[in-house]
């Protein structure tokens, strides 16, 4: 009856969400419960999106919901219907084309996560069934099934361990393929099952599973298992410890029972490949916001020309001269004539929105992200990995960063520990093997700093020691088989690792050993030490209260040979000192701060000694919070709140984590760049301000403006912040008056240092009103001046608001967040591009990001390079498009005034079709996958530059404007040239005269040439592909051009081009009307380009001109001033 | 070693291509090269300016309208009666030779040939001498694709139907003597028009072909009847009606209608005297206010009289070297101080 009783008092509240599983698929005994045969899915993945039947519909749906896709369905669709200008297959083709394009690709993608769902669902597994082991596919796999998997086997979808080969009835698991964390983790099996290790044995087991159904989150479980023994039923907890997720492995362990509890798409690693919410970058908006301006352009030029053409037909003589009547339909038709006259108006110039845009911009960002991937200098040796994307969409965002969100550990420092010191009441010790680089002398298993102490002081210190060797949750490996990079441990032959999730515990433990105290192993629940006697001593290990971010502390709970239970603790400083009641606080807190300082990392650690009846009540309360089914986490906080208190301080430790390599280089460089660094971490502030400094983040001349507890504890918030902004505000004036007198501005900057807990105090919403919303735009004023911006004591939640926060400021700023643990996945999700570093800390962040690079040094290349590069080619990509389409259609436009608006295309059918998707499609996917307007070592070594294209430069309005402007004087110097051209004479020596196509095709011919001789100019980077592409584009024009021309089409109903090109080629007058009307296409674009040059030189092209006559020589241009 | 290779295997390539390090020529658009650039193309375009302007100037063109808008015009009459082959003349003197070859175009304005339910009109099977189109012509024809009573139009379509139909005789006076001008049909349309693009059916005679069909309303004789002198020239290869065919790109056109054949007195061109060109005046403009007009012109190696392409060759050149000028001015002024 426990069962009951134990039903009745957990999480009762919420029954719905919870599932019960029978495992082996036996019914309960009667009496304890219904028996409902819950419908489960079955074991299959689907990561594919379309099946066979389904891919033409639902793509096509998908695709057609695409704003531009539906626009040209919808103009297909109306030329389909009403008597149109053009046939329908001028933009049927295009977008047959466009769609087709976007469906391979898909489709091959689709194709791949077939085969892969293929190989995973028809892989077998083995399932006990009537005492037997019998293989089945894994896709056949149900929940409730009792499950075989075998050392080296990935588990087939989630499973409640029942028991294992081992007696303890442990499982050593790797989820490297689900988080990249090499490590082993230890999972339990429950008490009572863990017996039951035979095939024949596990058959017999007759228990429920209650649980909560499927969440995503890969670290919380909540079940509870009924067993139901010879009478008794026993009812045991759940957790995640005893939850083997699909994807992991098995390791160490010959083999295991399990049940099956989520299978198929709601297993924990389906549900978090569920995809991320777009990101969009900012190019992207404008190139929307284009569309609509031209889509305004279109819409009145149609209006412009069906209002014209009512004019125009008022005069029944020019309505319906002799020489062209209607027919008695058309007469009828009176009212919706006008809005077919629309209609078809719109057609004839719905070129102007360019179709192939969007595919172009997309195999562009797609073709463009594989130079990251393909990036050498992105490549880390050590790790064996190269840069990674897993957004493309992202890459012109690179270069429009102007925030950089960096995390401390692990991403600006190597978060390869090294253990320091340690300090015990104030004594210091430091391990005698490496210190700062340099072997230390010295034959002694420590080297005393401080008098020796007394025999008390001897006691506390090797319970310190002990509370170290004692306090973690490292694993120890005895073979030489682990993956990734380790830190080996010689122990005599044989040689054994450490291995944590913590990088710290291992430094930790490692110094330890080298003080003389070696921690051995856990074996059957006990904790084996090796003391500096060479005795092995023994600790029940009774519990563990795991740590985690909020309270950022952990603690066991032992029990000694000689009987006594300890509990020992360690954590930061600020949430160890509240909770201690004795020690000698002062000198480990001043040791602690100078550590602080150096920039090492400080734990502080405690013990508390526990009698029977006090571990009873702890024993009670950690129980009543595991059994819990319902909000386990915030009942487990509060009972280690009531577990962790009366400590007695023991001492400190100090470990080092390195710089990494060129940290502080990048650093630098991001800031001449003009971005704003600002690291959040969740460290100490005067570790992580000694880092800040180490990586320049703050100089030696920066004026540091603190915003933390301890000035707000002095004066309210209100008045710190208003004189901060005072202070900042004054500088920042006289800055502005000071830059005609002083060139070299050599002003102060300022830094600014806030942690957590006053940023919520910042940030926290209206309890005064709108003094609040003062706060936070004092606070961002105050940031806008600094150069570089400190948050500590941050926890994960408060790095995302903090990158909100900036989003959302006035200038709306691009972001940028990079990180490497999983604290860092917020704001990496919430941040415009969100950046993955391989670290250690597993690989949460790498698979939440848009990008991943293996080391913090690789940002440079990848926002000053590729960033860089990437911009300019998209924005040149976009303001291209919309250009060459104005120039192409313009000319219809004027066309019209001519042909009394009658609609009447000037160019050819296969020139309105092909002109987009094929004459002039290529050599702006090639410039935009090729262009390097300055060199690459250039742009890394001058990180001013990336000041030129920030904001957004050179996709704002002005620009576009004159873009098409130029498109627009470009058109009407075709038109009119040719038009001048045709009036009343004849081109050849035979007096034949030309008809309207040789008039579209001249047109065309200039219009060709001009684009694509337009972007020649614009292309610095000329490689063989450029040559070939550019020049062989315009020679396809002609080869397609005469071939066109020059056969009778069969299946054609009109051969209106028949000869046409090849009768204007042949006359001289056309030759050189085209060569002047080229040129004249191009002379004020040039003439613009060399003024502007020479007036007013952006950056870039200073550098471009300097590179180009003599400044090989990069001192030089090193020392260019940024402004 | 396992690890080893595994590196190498997730290693990028290094070559020019991945590295984005292809050799490449990277050209600047600086002042260096774009000035003396300009100079060099500027003064190009002067030079095919000027000439094309001389040679522009070289050719004559003598423009003739017969309209017959005002009282005192020749044709006035015939504007206004509806008469059918109603004659009128019109009398020019040279006073100088006008060199050969002459080619004798007639004059349209303000017609539009470009209107597109007017271009769409034809029927190029039919043209092509297909008798299966000549019973059923597209519905691209219409309203000239059956006459009231149902029968099919040959051939179909408003730019057939509206053929012009005004012919033109010229005559040279000498000392009261008069000379009938030898005019020469041939090869006044495009070559691959008379000769592919257009065919008429293959029966002989070319009348049955038209068997149940009817001519465009407003003709004259049917197709089969357009030049019975000459059975090359008869039918849907008339040169006169291949012209009409290839549509005019704007309202104002000219559409070649004769050569003056350079035999006899006429080696060398029309040479001076007083000419008259007898006009049977059959098509109506003035309805749409539009103009009719005879051309004489000879051509150069660059086709007819423009003297826009030679100007605007000028006017770019010019424009050239004058940006040159201003470029080199920005240039020097900016420039230099930039680089103490």
């Amino acid at each position: 009856m426990t069962c009951c009783i134990l039903t009745t008092c957990v999480g009762e509240e919420n029954w719905v969400d919870s599932r019960t599983i029978y495992i082996g698929h036996k019914e309960p005994p009667p009496g304890t419960e219904a028996f409902i045969q819950q419908r489960f899915p079955d074991n299959r993945i689907v990561s594919s999106k379309y099946t066979f039947w389904n891919f033409i519909p639902k793509n096509m749906f998908e695709q057609f919901r695409r704003v531009a896709n539906f626009y040209f369905l919808i103009i297909f669709l109306v030329q389909l219907i009403i008597d149109t200008p053009t046939s329908p297959v001028t933009s049927g083709l295009p977008l047959f084309f466009v769609i087709t394009v976007t469906a391979i690709k898909q489709g091959y993608e689709d194709w791949l996560r077939h085969k892969a769902d293929n190989a995973v669902n028809q892989c077998p597994v083995h399932v006990v069934h009537h005492g037997k082991v019998v293989r089945k596919q894994s896709r056949k796999l149900r929940v409730g099934d009792v499950v075989l998997v075998k050392e080296d086997e990935a588990f087939p979808c989630d499973l409640i361990l029942l028991s294992s080969s081992r007696d303890d009835g442990t499982c050593f698991v790797t989820t490297a393929s689900l988080d990249g964390e090499s490590s082993h983790k230890t999972y339990y099996a429950v008490q009572e099952t863990k017996a039951y290790n035979a095939e024949k044995e596990v058959d017999t087991i007759h228990a429920t599973i209650e649980c909560e159904q499927p969440q995503p989150d890969l670290y919380k479980f909540v079940g509870r298992i009924n067993i139901y023994m010879t009478n008794e039923p026993v009812a045991r907890p759940l957790g995640s410890e005893n939850l083997l997720l699909r994807g992991a492995t098995l390791k160490n362990t010959e083999y295991i029972y399990a049940v099956a509890i989520y299978t198929g798409m709601e297993t924990k690693m389906a549900l978090n490949y569920q995809s991320k919410s777009q990101k969009r970058s900012a190019v992207e908006k404008s190139m929307n916001a284009y569309l609509v301006v031209y889509l305004c352009i279109l819409i009145s030029k149609a209006l412009i020309n069906t209002a014209l053409k009512y004019v125009w037909q008022s005069d029944p003589n020019k309505d319906e001269p002799f020489y062209n009547q209607k027919t008695e339909a058309e007469r009828q038709r009176h009212l919706i004539r006008a809005f077919t006259d629309f209609l078809a108006f719109m057609v004839l110039f719905n070129y102007i929105i360019p179709v192939s845009m969007y595919v172009t911009v997309e195999m562009q960002k797609f073709l463009g992200s594989y130079f990251i991937m393909w990036d050498d200098e992105m490549f880390d040796e050590e790790l064996g990995e190269r840069a990674v994307v897993n957004t493309s969409d992202l890459n012109e965002e690179l270069g429009q960063v102007e925030y950089v969100f960096t995390d401390k550990t692990g991403t600006l420092t190597e978060n390869n520990m090294e253990f320091i010191e340690c300090c015990v009441d104030g004594h210091v010790y430091v391990p005698h093997a490496i210190c700062n680089g340099q072997v230390m002398p010295g034959a002694a298993g420590m080297d005393m700093i401080d008098s020796s102490p007394g025999p008390a002081a001897r006691e506390h210190e090797e319970l310190f020691f002990r509370a170290l060797c004692l306090c973690h949750t490292v694993q120890v490996k005895e073979e030489d088989t682990v993956d990734g990079i380790k830190h080996g441990i010689h122990q005599g032959k044989s040689t054994s690792f450490y291995i944590s999730s913590s990088p710290d515990e291992v430094a930790l433990v490692e110094g330890m050993k080298r003080l003389g105290f070696t921690y051995l192993r856990l074996k059957d629940g006990r904790m084996e030490i090796l003391n500096r006697e060479d005795e092995v001593e023994k600790f029940d290990l009774l519990e563990v209260l795991t740590f985690d971010s909020v309270r950022r502390r952990m603690s066991v709970i032992v029990r000694a040979s000689t009987g006594e239970v300890y509990l020992f603790c360690k954590g930061a400083d600020s949430s160890i000192f509240p909770r201690v009641i004795s020690g000698k606080v002062d000198q480990v807190r001043a040791r602690v701060e100078q550590n602080a300082v150096e920039g090492l990392r400080t734990l502080c650690v405690a013990y508390r000694s526990l009698n029977p009846e006090q571990y009873e009540e702890v024993f009670q309360q950690l129980n009543r919070a595991k059994l819990a089914l319902q909000d386990r986490d915030k009942q487990l906080a509060e009972a280690y709140d009531l577990i962790e208190k009366d400590l007695i301080l023991l001492g400190a430790t100090a470990v080092e984590d390195r710089l990494q390599e060129k940290a502080a280089d990048t650093i630098e460089s991001l800031h001449k760049a003009g971005i704003k660094v600002w690291v959040l971490t969740g460290d100490k502030m005067e570790t992580a301000a000694a880092t800040c400094y180490a990586s320049k983040l703050f100089h030696r001349n920066t004026q540091i403006l603190e915003l933390t507890t301890k000035r707000t504890e002095e004066q309210s918030l209100h008045d710190v912040l208003f004189e901060l902004s005072r202070t900042v505000l004054r500088q920042h004036g006289g800055m502005t008056r000071d830059t005609f007198s002083e060139l070299s501005g050599d002003c102060t900057d300022y830094g600014l240092i806030i942690d957590g807990a006053t940023l919520s105090a910042v940030m926290r919403p209206g309890q005064e009103g709108s003094n609040s919303g003062n706060y936070k735009e004092k606070f961002l004023e105050i940031c806008r001046n600094c150069s570089a911006v400190l948050c500590c004591r941050m926890a994960p939640l408060q790095k995302a608001q903090i990158v909100k926060l900036i989003k959302a400021s006035e200038e709306h700023p691009i972001t940028l967040a990079i990180g490497d643990g999983a604290n860092d996945v917020s704001m990496i999700l919430e941040a415009h591009v969100g950046i993955g570093i391989m670290g250690k800390e597993g690989r949460q962040a790498v698979r939440n990001s848009d990008y991943a690079i293996p080391k913090f040094k690789h940002l440079k290349k990848m926002l000053l390079v590729h960033g860089h590069y990437y911009y300019i080619r998209i924005s040149e990509l976009v303001q291209y498009f919309f250009y060459k389409n104005v120039c192409f259609i313009f000319p219809q436009f004027l066309y019209q005034f001519f042909c009394g608006f009658s609609q009447q295309p000037l160019y050819d059918t296969a020139y309105l079709t092909l002109y987009n998707i094929s004459f002039t499609s290529l050599p702006i996917l090639l410039y935009s996958l090729m262009e390097q307007h300055i060199n690459m070592d250039i742009l890394k070594k001058d990180p001013c530059l990336y000041r030129d294209i920030a904001k957004n430069s050179l996709l704002r309005w002005p620009t576009f404007i004159y873009w098409t402007i130029l498109g627009v004087y470009d058109a009407i110097v075709m038109f009119f040239g040719a038009y001048f051209l045709f009036d009343n004479t004849t081109f050849t020596s035979n007096g034949q005269m030309f008809g309207n196509w040789t008039f579209g095709t001249l047109v065309f011919t200039v219009l060709v040439f001009t684009v694509t001789f337009k972007l020649a100019l614009d292309t610095h980077y000329w490689t063989w592909i450029n040559h070939f592409i550019i020049w062989g584009s315009l020679i396809f024009f002609v080869v397609f051009s005469l071939l066109w021309g020059g056969i009778i089409w069969p299946f054609l109903n009109y051969q209106r081009m028949y000869y046409v090109f090849m009768q204007m080629l042949s006359s001289g007058p056309a030759w050189l009307s085209i060569i002047l009307l080229i040129t004249a296409s191009l002379l004020p674009d040039v003439v613009k380009k060399v003024i502007w040059r020479t007036l007013w030189p952006t950056t870039t092209e200073r550098i471009q001109t300097d590179d180009h006559t003599s400044c090989k020589y990069f001192a030089s241009c090193q020392s260019r001033t940024c402004r | 070693m396992v690890k080893q290779e595994s590196e190498s295997a997730n290693r990028p390539d290094n070559t020019a291509f991945t590295q984005q390090r292809l050799p490449a020529w990277q050209p600047i658009l600086s002042a260096g090269i774009v000035i003396p650039g300009f100079v060099l193309i500027g003064l190009a375009f002067i030079g095919i300016g000027v000439a094309l302007l001389v040679t522009s100037r070289s050719i004559q063109v003598l423009e003739l309208d017969y309209t017959g808008d005002g009282n005192g015009s020749p044709c006035s009459s015939c504007s206004q009666s509806t008469t059918v082959n109603c004659k009128c003349s019109l009398n020019f003197t040279l006073d100088t030779l006008f060199q050969g070859p002459v080619f004798f175009y007639y004059g349209l304005s303000n017609y539009f040939q470009n209107y597109r339910r007017y271009g769409a009109s034809k029927d190029d099977n039919q043209l092509y001498g297909d008798l299966s189109y000549f019973t059923s012509p597209s519905s691209s024809c219409s309203p000239y694709d059956y006459d009231g009573s149902k029968n099919p139009i040959v051939p179909c379509g408003s730019i057939a139907n509206s053929m012009f139909n005004d012919t033109f005789t010229l005559t040279r006076t000498v000392s009261g003597k008069t000379d009938s001008v030898p005019l020469d049909g041939k090869g006044i349309a495009w070559w691959t028009d008379y000769n592919v693009k257009y065919r008429n059916p293959s029966v002989t005679p070319l009348k049955n072909a038209f068997n149940g069909t009817v001519k465009p309303i407003d003709w004259a004789k049917p197709a089969y009847e357009l030049d019975t002198s000459d059975a090359s020239n008869n039918g849907f290869v008339n040169q006169d009606f291949l012209v009409w065919m290839r549509r005019a790109a704007l309202p104002n056109f000219r559409k070649l209608y004769r050569r003056i054949d350079a035999s006899g007195d006429y080696q060398n061109g029309l040479p001076a005297g007083n000419y008259t060109i007898d006009i049977t005046y059959n098509y109506p403009v003035r309805v749409f206010n539009g103009a009719k007009k005879v051309v004489f012109s000879n051509v150069s190696w660059m086709g007819g009289k423009n003297e826009f392409l030679g100007i605007a060759y000028l006017v770019i050149g010019s424009l050239c070297v004058v940006m040159s000028v201003v470029m080199l001015i920005v240039y020097a002024k900016f420039k230099f101080p930039d680089e103490e």
